[in-house]
């Protein structure tokens, strides 16, 4: 497919454990085992898989904050793992992430205005006023006042500091960003608050979203395709509907029988 | 900062060094003015003379006043302390920051050094490297200071190490942010409590080396006042003047004590799972 933004092949990674009674013996964890993927221009595709599964390996090899063993990135036509440190950095400003935990996510010693300016500063986008002004914007498109800035994370609730960290990540105006389990740690009343967000924000900015998870509710309400992960593996993926309605693996359908009040559906489906 | 103070200060005993280390500092400032007499001042006719309105510590075996000595010398002490920490801290931080945002060799190599440096007994190596050079007091807060980095170089590391794997500091990476804003801004500042508190402990043994130098005969010279040389000259007199040695006992004593107190209480506001409790 041409309309590709963002593409994966055969991503492979393994980390090395110390094992056995003096750490003498190591054991090798496959966390990605010749993965890939595709994500086309402006729709979600989310991967989806239990702990441990490799997801978020994958986000993070995907925006190279981690080396891969091998495979590569492309990232409209580039590979990511080629370019030079400088072009990598400018390519940064296109590929953004939002984090899982929103109180490991966000420096306690910096104030929020800083926190979100921060991309705009490093890639010395306009004037201090306009870096100013584009931080104030982006703050209450995404529900917070003017007035935060001046405030510490910890002053912020855990929904409110996930809004921080997406304005953070939107105020460079990427074009695809890595959502890993952006809302598994928040109050599910306040997660519906946020994807409603996320999802307003992708119309708004014609984002790309790889949208990491392991609750397959959230998935069904913003992706369009979805990766079904299991230890370091793409064991299935598809379009949104074709994978809840009709799940190929044994393993998917564990995970959607594994969705509160829809077990009694799937059972007597089968 | 300033919060981290006040919530350490609520801790009786850390509450209790810090009054010590402040009236430790505002003697040595106003020492000029407090002292009642020169401390280099010879006097014939009060030689060894017991404590007394006068000479509320006495006087010593020149009739010198025991008193303004201790005050001048506290000046010795503190200086030395914070100077020597200082080049240590300094020296912790930039090896520490290298060897654990940069790992693979150079960290391996400055690991080992500070193994090396740590393999041998601190105070006998100052000994040795003193015997060489001119006794004197900038010798000592520099010599102090390059044989007393290998405990902040290693908990820098620690801290980076730990630090670069956060989310926050990924999330600046993930910005385009280079070495140095993730070092400046991310990592250091976040380090920053850990290493105030070791640098506070770190000045009670600075202190402690002076004065054991200068009781040696190694440190600060006569006839400028250090405890540790007030010390000295009162071990001769040690049977029928004991003021000469308890007053510069004490002294190290109760600021070694103030320091290590200080500092504790720091290190307990800080720690996460007590501060958690208290807030």
């Amino acid at each position: 497919m041409s309309d590709l933004i963002l593409s994966a092949h055969h991503l492979t990674k393994t980390y090395t454990q110390r094992s056995g009674k003096f750490g003498f013996g190591t054991t090798q964890v496959k966390a990605l085992d010749d993965v890939s993927i595709g994500l086309k221009a402006g729709t979600t595709l989310a991967v989806v898989g239990e702990s441990g599964s490799g997801k978020s390996t994958l986000a993070r090899c995907l925006l190279q904050l981690q080396p891969l063993d091998s495979g590569e990135v492309i990232f409209e036509g580039k590979d990511l793992a080629k370019l030079s440190g400088s072009e990598l950095r400018h390519t940064r400003r296109d590929l953004q992430m939002v984090f899982q935990d929103p109180f490991a996510s966000l420096n306690p010693r910096m104030r929020i205005g800083k926190i979100v300016g921060e991309g705009l500063l490093i890639h010395r986008l306009g004037t201090l006023a306009e870096q100013q002004a584009q931080v104030i914007r982006m703050l209450k498109r995404v529900g917070l006042s003017e007035a935060d800035m001046q405030k510490y994370p910890h002053e912020f609730s855990g929904g409110q500091r996930q809004r921080i960290g997406i304005a953070r990540a939107l105020i460079l105006q990427p074009k695809v960003v890595v959502c890993d389990e952006p809302v598994s740690a928040l109050d599910v009343s306040i997660q519906a608050q946020i994807l409603l967000l996320l999802k307003e924000l992708q119309q708004e900015m014609s984002l790309s979203y790889i949208f990491i998870s392991h609750d397959l509710r959230v998935v069904r309400h913003i992706a369009d395709e979805v990766v079904v992960m299991y230890k370091g593996k793409v064991v299935e993926q598809g379009a949104v509907n074709d994978i809840y309605q009709s799940p190929a693996q044994d393993y998917t359908r564990n995970l959607l029988n594994a969705i509160p009040g829809r077990k009694h559906a799937a059972m007597a489906s089968t | 900062m300033r919060a981290m103070l006040i919530k350490s200060l609520s801790n009786p005993l850390a509450m209790l060094g810090f009054i010590i280390i402040a009236a430790v500092l505002l003697f040595a400032l106003f020492a000029p003015v407090l002292a009642p007499f020169d401390p280099d001042a010879i006097d014939v006719k009060s030689i060894l003379l017991s404590p007394s309105p006068q000479h509320w510590m006495g006087t010593d075996g020149l009739g010198r006043d025991v008193f303004s000595r201790m005050l001048f010398g506290a000046r010795i002490s503190l200086l030395v302390g914070i100077v020597a920490v200082g080049i240590a801290t300094i020296i912790g931080i930039v090896l520490g920051a290298i060897s654990g945002y940069y790992r693979g060799w150079v960290d391996v190599l400055i690991m080992r050094l500070v193994d090396v440096m740590l393999s041998i007994p601190t105070f006998f190596l100052i000994l040795a490297v003193i015997a060489f050079l001119t006794p004197s007091i900038w010798n000592i807060m520099i010599v102090i200071g390059l044989t007393s980095w290998m405990g902040v170089t290693r908990l820098v590391r620690a801290e980076f190490m730990s630090l670069h794997g956060r989310e926050f500091v990924l999330a600046s990476q993930a910005l385009g942010a280079r070495d140095g804003r993730l070092i400046f801004k991310h990592l250091l500042p976040n380090s920053l409590t850990p290493i105030i508190v070791s640098s506070v402990l770190g000045v009670a043994s600075a202190v402690l080396i002076e004065s054991g130098l200068s009781f040696l005969g190694l440190g600060v010279q006569a006839p400028q006042a250090s405890w540790g040389n007030i010390l000295t000259d009162g071990k001769e007199y040690i049977e029928f003047a004991w003021w000469l040695s308890l007053f510069p006992g004490l002294a190290i004593l109760i600021t070694v004590l103030g320091y290590n107190l200080l500092g504790e209480g720091l290190r307990d506001a800080l720690d996460p799972r007590t501060a958690n409790k208290s807030s």
